[in-house]
């Protein structure tokens, strides 16, 4: 063994150092947390893989589990049609071409609790613009009492705020789509919709599969808005995982559930993550092509 | 099978500012032939008109005698291969040939049939099977050619510089499936390129485009031996034509102190126009002694393309080009004497040939 070949690792040195703070240190003082049982100005006791066991069973966590992930995909299923359905509608150039873009920007840009706080005002019963339009037309609507209520106001909140990401990487990819693809499917004779399933869905493959993984990961974990608009209420009904772990962590103190409750929430969106681009990048690339 | 027809075919994409103008060309049934011109000179544009993804400002486009303007380009029977390879990857190779018969609502069994059929000429049998993606880029030009003629009504393909992503040893092998394709089919085939080469060795006849007019259309000797205009003869041939700014000068054109004499008759017509003269280079006689006719000249340069030398010459008040064999022995520097022939030394008048012995004849 030569030393010379171990100066390559002074080169990564500072990039360890930025990861080891950001992100080892501080996953391992988790991972750490989650086999002890912690007590105030006592030494902590070890307790294997207990806390785990007890996430697992409590039903607190199971119940906000399934609302997790039935939220997450129906705010796919909702925001990346939509995403893409509303790219293809927006001029390929000139002045409403770019006010689209800044229009859509605009929720973006918008911290997420401004984003809560916003919709907490509009929704309110007793002030908001919500209740009166939707009072003109016989719906008494009230997110503060009514269960359905709170829950689909939290999903149009999200659609609000996140369709715009979808549409911007959705519209980058078709402005990237070489117009001869057009031409040759309009003189094969193709209709609107098989150019968009040959031509154009394949060719968005990528910045959908990013849109995708987003859009996932970040309703899976979502928290801010949410806490704010209904505060996980009324009941359960908009109790999503954050919120458990943010009460069990913060307010309960209960710091060894709250670490194997987050390690279990960090491993379940990794694994749903990577099915997702496991199936996104080979769908429709076998040479066996489906023959429609 | 079909004639193709343009009628007084003009295109602007902004108002006033035409990209195509004065069109009026005819393709015949079942020839080979070439739309040659620099980039931006409007050729693809006048591809589109044809294949019916521009519907032209103004002018007719025919079909077989039948106006076709308004008509879908999926009614044309016309198919066009673009620059680059389009393919529908996530499809395979089978799938792509089969997808206009596919969207026409062909039978499978005749679609079978027909693709297997294609997929032979082409030599993509054993590829059938696989994933278009993965197919190089001349698999997947032949691809797109074979997915343009696999409709049995297919009368024309018009290919829009279909070989210029293609790496050069390959490039023989599809123009060799192009010029089967269309011997088999019998098909009209129209093909757009910049490169002269190219389209001189693959068309019986070729036009010639500029600045979105159509400048000559002619067979490949044609185009050479008589240039319609400056800019063909510039355009054609290596080196281009030697082209000299001239004037009238009694029953002369003159170009510094060379001049041809034109017919009586034909005066009229030149006069008051922008005149030029014009000659190729390997027109220019040359000789190492002085012979009568021959003026004398200055060689400043030499060129050698191989079996060629290139001679730049000065005399007479004018520099030009001059081929002549490898075997001609000459410095730079020394002293020639040279000639321009008058039967091949060409006069135009705002950049039209005047044919003298044409005019020169009484009616």
């Amino acid at each position: 063994m030569k030393i010379r070949s171990n100066r390559g690792w002074l080169l990564v040195l500072p990039a360890l150092l930025v990861m080891a703070v950001n992100a080892f240190i501080p996953f391992f003082t988790v991972i750490n947390y989650s086999v002890l049982d912690i007590f105030r100005n006592l030494p902590p006791i070890w307790v294997g893989l207990e806390n785990y066991q007890v996430v697992l069973q409590d039903d607190l966590f199971r119940g906000a589990f399934v609302r997790q992930v039935i939220f997450s995909f129906l705010i796919l299923f909702i925001q990346i049609p939509l995403g893409v359905l509303i790219a293809l509608s927006i001029p390929k150039k000139g002045w409403a071409a770019s006010a689209s873009l800044v229009a859509l920007g605009f929720p973006l840009l918008i911290p997420y609790n401004i984003v809560g706080i916003i919709w907490r005002v509009f929704t309110r019963s007793d002030l908001g613009l919500a209740p009166l339009i939707l009072g003109v037309f016989g719906y008494e609507y009230n997110v503060a009492t009514n269960a359905a209520d709170a829950y689909w106001t939290v999903v149009v909140m999200d659609v609000w705020h996140w369709t715009s990401l979808v549409v911007l990487l959705a519209y980058a990819g078709l402005n990237a789509i070489p117009d001869a693809f057009y031409q040759a499917a309009k003189i094969d004779g193709a209709s609107a919709w098989r150019t968009f399933r040959v031509v154009t869905l394949p060719r968005l493959r990528s910045v959908l599969t990013i849109a995708i993984l987003l859009r996932f990961m970040d309703s899976f974990r979502i928290y801010t808005e949410v806490f704010l608009l209904t505060g996980g209420g009324p009941g359960t009904t908009t109790t999503f995982l954050s919120d458990v772990l943010v009460r069990k962590a913060v307010i309960s103190f209960d710091i060894g559930y709250s670490a194997a409750f987050s390690m279990i929430y960090f491993y379940v969106i990794l694994i749903i993550s990577y099915i997702f681009f496991l199936v996104l990048t080979n769908v429709g690339t076998g040479s066996e092509a489906p023959a429609e | 099978m079909a004639t193709i027809e343009l009628v007084d075919i003009a295109h602007a994409y902004v108002p006033g500012q035409y990209a195509v103008k004065d069109i009026n060309l005819r393709w015949s049934d079942g020839v080979s032939s070439a739309l040659l011109g620099p980039s931006g000179c409007g050729k693809t544009t006048l591809l589109k008109i044809i294949s019916g993804l521009l519907i032209p400002t103004q002018g007719q486009v025919l079909l077989n005698g039948e106006e076709v303007n308004h008509k879908q380009p999926a009614e044309r029977n016309i198919a066009q291969v673009f620059q680059f390879p389009v393919v529908y990857e996530t499809l395979s190779v089978f799938e792509n040939l089969a997808f206009p018969l596919r969207n026409r609502g062909v039978a499978d069994s005749a679609v079978q049939k027909r693709v297997n059929e294609i997929a032979e000429i082409l030599g993509l049998t054993d590829v059938l099977r696989q994933n278009a993606a993965k197919q190089g880029t001349a698999e997947k030009q032949l691809i797109s050619l074979g997915r343009g003629v696999v409709r049995e009504d297919i009368s024309a393909i018009l290919l829009d510089e279909p070989l210029t992503v293609i790496d050069p040893h390959q490039k023989w092998h599809i123009r060799r499936k192009l010029k089967q394709l269309q011997h088999e089919l019998n098909l009209t085939m129209i093909y757009v390129t910049h490169d002269q080469h190219e389209a001189l060795t693959f068309a019986d006849q070729v036009t010639v485009m500029n600045t979105g007019e159509a400048l000559q259309t002619g067979s490949p000797r044609e185009l050479h031996d008589e240039p319609a205009a400056p800019f063909v003869g510039y355009f054609i041939g290596s080196p281009g034509m030697n082209i000299f700014e001239a004037t009238l000068d009694g029953d002369a054109v003159r170009a510094q102190q060379i001049s041809v004499t034109v017919p009586q008759a034909v005066i009229p017509q030149v006069q008051g126009q922008d005149l030029k003269l014009g000659i190729r280079p390997e027109f220019v006689e040359v000789s190492l002694t002085q012979q009568p006719a021959y003026f004398e000249c200055e060689v400043q340069a030499i060129h050698l393309t191989g079996t060629a030398k290139i001679l730049e010459l000065s005399g007479m008040g004018l520099v030009f080009k001059a081929r002549v064999a490898d075997t001609f022995r000459i410095e730079t520097g020394a002293t020639v004497w040279a000639n321009f022939p008058t039967h091949t030394t060409m006069i135009y008048a705002d950049d039209r040939a005047i044919n003298l012995e044409a005019e020169a004849k009484p009616l």
